[in-house]
């Protein structure tokens, strides 16, 4: 009896991850995003992050990726800031 | 499969938090570290000559469980000073960058970048287990 074929999940690609966090937070933009696949590091700017910490801003784009972490997406790597720090 | 109310790991992890003004959760310890993120946020506390205490969550996969449940946080390593999460090798890295790290551990920001840092004297590395027997 053979078994049916895994279902196969695509790696992740720096275009998905971008398109889901400008998806998810309306006003961002994804100024970096760079990838192998496995290891990812995105830089978001959005004025929403005005006044929020460090961790909070990181909160906002794990929890977009929430489950996928560590797993499908192996190890993400967050810069997020105001367009006035990014100046 | 009834859940037990009483945690003992979990409560080792959050005494560990309250009780080390600086621990760091990373995977293999301060002279052997087991991932690129872990070494780096070592080297970032050893330029600042920090005294920090260390666990390392690899030997037993629900150390880091119950660590993510405390601190919804899903990655290794992470940074608590005076029990609050600073945060993770990103945010340990960009405030050592603007100084921010120097203020929040109470030192001196160091006037070189981590790579050329001097040997410091360290804190031994805590296992939970230390924690709770002391």
């Amino acid at each position: 009896m053979a078994l049916d074929p895994l279902p196969v999940l695509n790696d992740p690609s720096p275009d998905e991850l971008r398109e889901r966090i400008e998806a998810a937070i309306p006003d961002s933009r994804v100024t970096e995003a760079d990838g192998d696949g496995h290891h990812f590091r995105v830089t978001v700017i959005s004025d929403s992050f005005e006044g929020v910490s460090r961790i909070n801003r990181h909160r906002t784009i794990n929890e977009i990726f929430e489950g996928e972490l560590g797993g499908r997406i192996h190890a993400l790597s967050i810069s997020c800031q105001t367009s006035e720090e990014a100046k | 499969m009834s859940e037990t109310e009483a945690n003992p790991l979990r409560e080792a992890i959050a005494g560990a938090i309250a009780e080390k003004e600086v621990l760091l959760f990373m995977k293999g310890t301060p002279e052997a570290p087991m991932c690129g993120f872990s070494a780096r946020t070592v080297a970032t506390l050893e330029a600042h000559e920090a005294t920090f205490f260390s666990v390392d969550v690899l030997p037993d996969p629900r150390i880091r469980e119950e660590l993510s449940a405390i601190s919804n946080w899903p990655t290794i390593p992470q940074l608590f000073v005076k029990g609050e999460l600073v945060g993770g090798c990103d945010i340990i890295t960009e405030m050592a960058d603007t100084g921010e790290l120097a203020t929040v551990l109470g030192v001196k920001a160091p006037a070189q970048p981590a790579a050329k840092a001097p040997e410091t004297v360290q804190a031994p590395p805590l296992t939970i287990g230390d924690a709770t027997a002391e």
